[in-house]
């Protein structure tokens, strides 16, 4: 796919990601944002025997998100990719809706692992990894964790893990985007350098820009040729992106904006759509 | 003043209330502005501590700096404080009994929008089997620093629970809590509906429902979990002959149970436990939910009616 059609899908996720919020008056739009375009990249061009018919299709790549608190993109990729109805973006978070405000396995279609408890997912990947190659199936697993996620230790539990088995089948990303709910990851509890700390923990480290597809396209096929070894891409991302006033500001991080920042933020992201000649 | 408030409001107050008389260290992981722990922070920066998102880890923590004397207070929701790190809260802190007060917050359905995987319903039940552990489900706002004062008097670990939602006051300002002690509500010789946190009120509610009805329900709040008012349990077996129990947490293993417990015994009685029964809960508003897993008085009245055969 070119990064012309890549573009409009991400920035289509992201209307999704505030409709979903502001329909609940509740979510995560922050961490939401920063991860739209790597959603993108991987549900329309990297991840391998997706089929909509057949969700559990055994055969497919897997997707774990890690940081569950941003389903709305989770579920702004599966609508777009079209696992399911758009039209259950705005039921987000109600009684009456299967979209959990954390994803969750046995309620949607296309969610591969609930999460929703930080650090819990890599480990859920790993076994997902780890299964293929007890099958010698060749599917791929890919999750994404968040920044601030990395101070749970389970975490690195989990890296340990993934480079001791050699989990080759592994990719994760790191959406990282320097927030957390408290302030920056570096005043709260640093868990720097990211980089360096997976190396040592035996990892295949890929830096890459989250918002560039050039560099996750390509972040991917270096992660997709390493043998040995679990790759991990460090995004850098900017939290919000898209909408000016949510950008590294984390008091977006779990903040519904109200109607009018929500007509704000909506006529930001359809400029967009709009200028790379898409409909809304 | 408004005529709600949050527990979790409450005990962000309490610590900065009761900071200065005494020597407090709080913990919390990333949730400082959602536990409330936020309130102390601003008063007394330099006594608080942010763990990052490492709630294990801050168990133990806490476990540490109590050993050198301080009153510790580690905070996160509930589903985390008691579930995530909960062999560290076992091992480091109950089993060496140290000074550490764990203030979970969000704890219940009443969470609302962030769904199953951030709804504690457990929690109470984890918590009450550990040794020496107390565990205490205040009902408001008054009854919420009353908890915090006595858990700071009080030497070795406690478990607060606090909820998300706005609820309105059971009791005023001039409430004096004491811990382990049952609080009678209204009297009544028919049945009695014991209740803890949230389903307080809606006990009241209901027993003036039954009133209605020609229904007289004794209404006993139970904040203190463990170690739980046997007396007043067994004197409303006693008297009224059947006993509700209310609780926003599953039948298994919170207060439904510990009442029965005492009650088969002590004095078998009658009894309905009503709660989440072992379920998940779901995402949406707080109170459709509370509704939908039949956390209301509406729901106490009906299963008093069908308990008392009416
Ligand atoms: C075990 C656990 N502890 C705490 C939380 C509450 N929580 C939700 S999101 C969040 C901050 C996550 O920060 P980060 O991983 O950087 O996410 P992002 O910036 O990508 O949104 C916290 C503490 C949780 N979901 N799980
Ligand atoms: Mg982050």
């Amino acid at each position: 796919m070119n990064n012309h059609e890549l573009k409009l899908i991400a920035a289509k996720v992201r209307r999704h990601v505030l409709d979903a919020v502001h329909s609940a008056a509740s979510g995560h739009p922050g961490g939401s944002l920063s991860i739209s375009d790597i959603l993108t990249l991987l549900y329309f061009e990297e991840m391998q025997n997706l089929d909509t018919q057949t969700p559990k299709n055994p055969d497919r790549d897997r997707f774990v998100l890690s940081k569950g608190h941003c389903s709305p993109a989770l579920y702004g990729i599966l609508a777009e990719r079209g696992f399911f109805d758009k039209s259950l973006i705005t039921g987000f978070r109600q009684t009456d809706c299967c979209l959990q405000g954390h994803p969750s396995l046995k309620d949607v279609a296309g969610v591969d692992m609930s999460t929703g408890s930080l650090g819990q997912g890599i480990s859920a990947a790993n076994g997902m990894a780890l299964s293929a190659k007890l099958d010698g199936k060749d599917y791929r697993v890919y999750t994404i964790l968040g920044d601030g996620e990395c101070e749970e230790g389970q975490v690195w539990e989990a890296a340990m893990f993934a480079a001791h088995y050699k989990l080759d089948n592994l990719c994760a990303v790191l959406d990282f985007n320097g927030l957390q709910i408290d302030g920056n990851i570096a005043d709260v509890m640093s868990p720097l350098p990211l980089d360096e700390k997976f190396k040592a923990f035996n990892w295949n480290v890929i830096l890459v820009d989250a918002h560039d597809f050039d560099s996750l396209r390509s972040g991917f096929a270096q992660a997709r040729v390493c043998k040995g070894k679990p790759s991990i891409l460090i995004a850098k991302s900017v939290k919000g992106k898209g909408v000016s006033f949510m950008e590294n500001n984390a008091g977006w991080h779990g903040n519904a904006p109200n109607d009018e920042q929500y007509a704000q933020a909506v006529s930001e992201i359809d400029a967009v759509i709009k200028e790379l000649g898409g409909e809304i | 003043m408004a005529d709600k408030k949050a527990t979790r409001e409450a005990y962000g107050e309490a610590l900065a209330e009761f900071g200065g008389q005494y020597d407090i260290v709080v913990l919390d992981a990333d949730l400082s502005k959602s536990t409330k722990t936020e309130t102390f922070k601003k008063k007394y920066p330099e006594r608080f501590i942010n763990v990052g998102i490492a709630e294990g880890n801050m168990m133990s923590t806490a476990a540490g700096i109590a050993t050198t004397g301080k009153v510790v207070f580690a905070s996160s929701f509930a589903m985390f404080a008691a579930g995530r790190a909960f062999e560290q809260v076992r091992n480091s802190i109950a089993y060496p009994n140290l000074n550490v007060k764990i203030g979970a917050t969000h704890a219940g359905v009443s969470v609302g929008e962030d769904g199953a995987s951030h709804q504690a319903v457990e929690d109470i039940s984890l918590m009450r089997t550990v040794p020496n552990m107390v565990v205490i489900n205040p009902a408001d706002a008054y009854e919420a620093r009353g908890a915090v004062e006595a858990a700071i008097k009080h030497e070795g670990p406690v478990y607060l629970r606090f909820g998300r939602l706005a609820v309105p006051y059971v009791y005023d300002s001039g409430y004096q809590f004491e811990l382990g002690k049952g609080v009678q509500l209204k009297d009544g010789g028919d049945v009695t509906i014991i209740a803890t946190g949230l389903m307080v009120q809606e006990a009241v509610k209901a027993a003036q429902t039954l009133a209605d009805e020609g229904i007289s329900a004794r209404v006993v709040n139970i904040h203190t979990i463990k170690p739980i008012d046997k007396d007043i349990i067994i004197k409303a077996a006693k008297e009224t002959g059947a006993i509700v129990t209310a609780e926003e947490h599953s039948i298994i293993g919170g207060l439904g149970s510990a009442v029965a417990e005492v009650l088969s015994e002590n004095y078998p009685a009658k009894m309905v436990r009503v709660g989440i029964n072992d379920v998940f809960g779901k995402s949406g508003k707080p109170q459709c939910l509370l509704e939908e897993y039949g956390l209301t008085a509406c729901n106490i009245a009906k299963q008093t009616k069908k308990l008392l055969g009416k």
